[in-house]
């Protein structure tokens, strides 16, 4: 019998070795990216850095924020990409594919274009722009019931309008306003600071403790409705918390870098293939998540050295290549 | 007769589509009831009643005199266990985690596994004979296995009542009499067991109360023996029959008359 019991809590030894390959490997990334830069530093300089016993502007204040922020947004957008796929029992049915991610970028497009800007516009902008596309999806997919597929379809298609809206007010926008908002249309760590980040962590991290104390209730809600309720899961309080976190994290990771795509999609699916665990379980997704996007961002930043690309369209061009297959797979199935 | 488990003058609908209007049904403590009756006459709907997955538009469905809609999810959970007709597992859940998810009400933030849901859950396993399939995928299993796998499932939820939702339906006629045979046996522990069943000479075998329904009420309830009938056979299910003695266990046994055309 493979199940070690930690604390009354039984994990499979599987579980206890992927975790640790996933930290270490979400360490190395993460130190790689503190070295990397048009100058690379040695690890030795890098940790006289984070032992304080060097002050390094560069690895401090540029690289530091950058890499922190790549790991917990990847992580982010990784459990936001599980409570979809949980919600919509589909794999397809992550915030970016049903066009969350969008949503929350119209609602930023509004703030800087109407607003000043400010970063709690921006935040609050954000989530208000992708709480109302998920209303908008549930409405319109609700049919007497509930079907994951439905929802996922339709998110896919109010996904392509509410980018065609995000195109028309950058359009309308002033110039200057305009150049920037497309700069970070493809979703972007560059140029991420450590002022950016205080309340997106902060969020980030109530989100993910609030809904930490209730993925076991989730995982039991992935039996179906009916067993769900017998066996004592109060779904619709559930169903709404798995909203909002879903959301929150989605639209907070957007007021900060963009919508970056995929990562929610691919992370859950990949954490749960590497964990042989049953359903979309969060914390392999997390993981997964922190691990992809901190990843991509490296290869954004050295594939066109000195030019550093948008994380999103690294995440994009191989997320979309993992999403055809995907599709096919799904179509195949249904 | 004492029934802590009552539903009161309900009405049940869809949306629109009313199934059943002003149905009260006494289900009797410690015994084995059936639910027969034509498909779409509302069997499934009056089960998913009393767990209370549909809300009734007026009337009452009670345990122990209190709404059940009224109980803490976790409190009623330990009371009435359900197996719907057609449960989905997770993908690559192995059968033992599967069996596991019965405890959920048992389970808490702070207490996630304890020594006796483990024994509970062994328990539940063997009695319902898939032991041997604790390490493999739910999802290879062939459907007779999948199904003993949920009824484990159930019973590992330890719960006073047991509300099956035809439960022979992917068996094969020995794996019936087998699940039947087993709840016989949880019945005589002192279980309380409702079943829909559509095979109306099972009912009767090992039935103790029999609910007879048509266009969402009861045609007839009450002891096979005392109840079943050609009259009640043809006004059920429009199905004309001679009524004989079962040779095995002289209960009533149906055999229809048509022969064809």
């Amino acid at each position: 019998m493979s199940a070690l019991g930690i604390a009354g809590w039984r994990v499979e030894r599987r579980t206890v070795v992927l975790f640790a390959v996933l930290v270490a490997l979400m360490l190395a990334l993460g130190l790689t990216g503190l070295c990397y830069g048009t100058s690379w530093s040695t690890p030795r300089e890098v940790f006289a850095v984070l032992s304080g016993a060097e002050p390094s502007v560069v690895i401090w204040d540029w690289r530091m924020p950058r890499v922190l922020a790549a790991l917990v947004f990847g992580a982010a957008l990784g459990v936001s990409g599980a409570l979809f796929q949980n919600l919509t029992r589909n794999p397809m049915g992550s915030p970016d594919v049903i066009g969350l991610d969008a949503g929350a970028y119209t609602g930023a497009l509004v703030a800087i274009t109407v607003l000043s800007g400010t970063s709690a516009q921006l935040a609050v902008g954000s989530v208000l722009g992708g709480l109302v596309v998920a209303a908008v999806i549930y409405l319109l997919s609700y049919d007497r019931g509930f079907s994951g597929l439905r929802l996922v379809v339709i998110g896919i298609a109010v996904n392509a309008m509410v980018t065609a809206v995000n195109s028309w007010i950058v359009l309308r926008a002033d110039l200057e306003v305009a150049i920037a908002a497309v700069g970070w249309s493809a979703g972007s760590l560059n140029g991420v600071g450590w002022d950016d980040l205080g309340i997106p962590f902060t969020v980030i991290a109530v989100l993910l403790a609030l809904m930490a104390t209730r993925a076991h209730a989730m995982h039991q809600a992935s039996l179906g409705d009916a067993i769900a309720v017998t066996t004592g899961v109060g779904l619709d309080r559930l169903r709404l918390l798995m909203v909002l976190v879903g959301v929150g994290c989605t639209a907070t990771v957007t007021a900060v870098a963009g919508p970056i795509a995929f990562i929610a999609l691919a992370a859950p699916q990949i954490g749960r293939r590497l964990a042989g665990a049953a359903g979309v379980p969060l914390l392999p997704a997390a993981l997964t998540g922190a691990v992809l996007l901190q990843g991509a961002d490296l290869i954004a930043q050295m594939l066109l050295a000195p030019v550093a690309l948008p994380v999103g369209v690294v995440s994009t061009a191989i997320g979309g290549c993992y999403l055809i297959w995907l599709l096919t797979k799904e179509v195949g199935r249904a | 007769m004492t029934a802590r488990l009552t539903a009161r003058e309900i009405t049940l609908r869809y949306g629109d589509r009313v199934v059943s209007t002003r149905l009260s049904l006494d289900v009797p403590d410690g015994a084995f009831t059936a639910i027969v009756g034509p498909n779409g006459c509302g069997k499934s709907t009056l089960l998913r009643a009393f767990v209370r997955l549909l809300r009734p538009d007026g009337g009452h469905v009670e345990l122990d005199g209190r709404e059940v809609g009224d109980y803490p999810a976790k409190a009623l959970a330990k009371q009435l266990g359900f197996l719907p007709q057609d449960p989905q597992a997770p993908d690559d859940i192995k059968v033992r985690q599967l069996v596991g998810r019965g405890r959920f009400p048992y389970q808490s933030l702070l207490a996630l596994w304890s020594k006796q849901d483990e024994e509970a859950v062994t328990g539940a396993m063997a009695a319902a004979g898939v032991t041997d399939l604790a390490d493999r995928p739910v999802q290879e299993l062939s459907g007779g296995q999948r199904q003993r796998v949920w009824m484990a499932m159930v019973l590992a939820q330890q719960t006073p009542y047991l509300l099956l939702d035809e439960p022979t339906s992917f068996l094969d006629i020995t794996h019936q009499y087998q699940l039947l045979g087993l709840l016989a046996t949880l019945r005589d522990q002192g279980r309380t067991v409702i079943a829909v069943l559509h095979d109306i000479n099972q009912a009767c075998r090992f039935a103790d109360h029999l609910v007879a329904m048509k266009d969402g009420r009861v045609a007839a309830e009450g002891d096979p023996t005392d109840i079943v009938d050609a009259a009640l056979i043809k006004d059920v299910f429009d199905l004309p029959s001679v009524i004989v003695p079962d040779p095995v266990t002289d209960t009533p046994m149906v055999v229809p008359t048509l022969q064809g055309e």
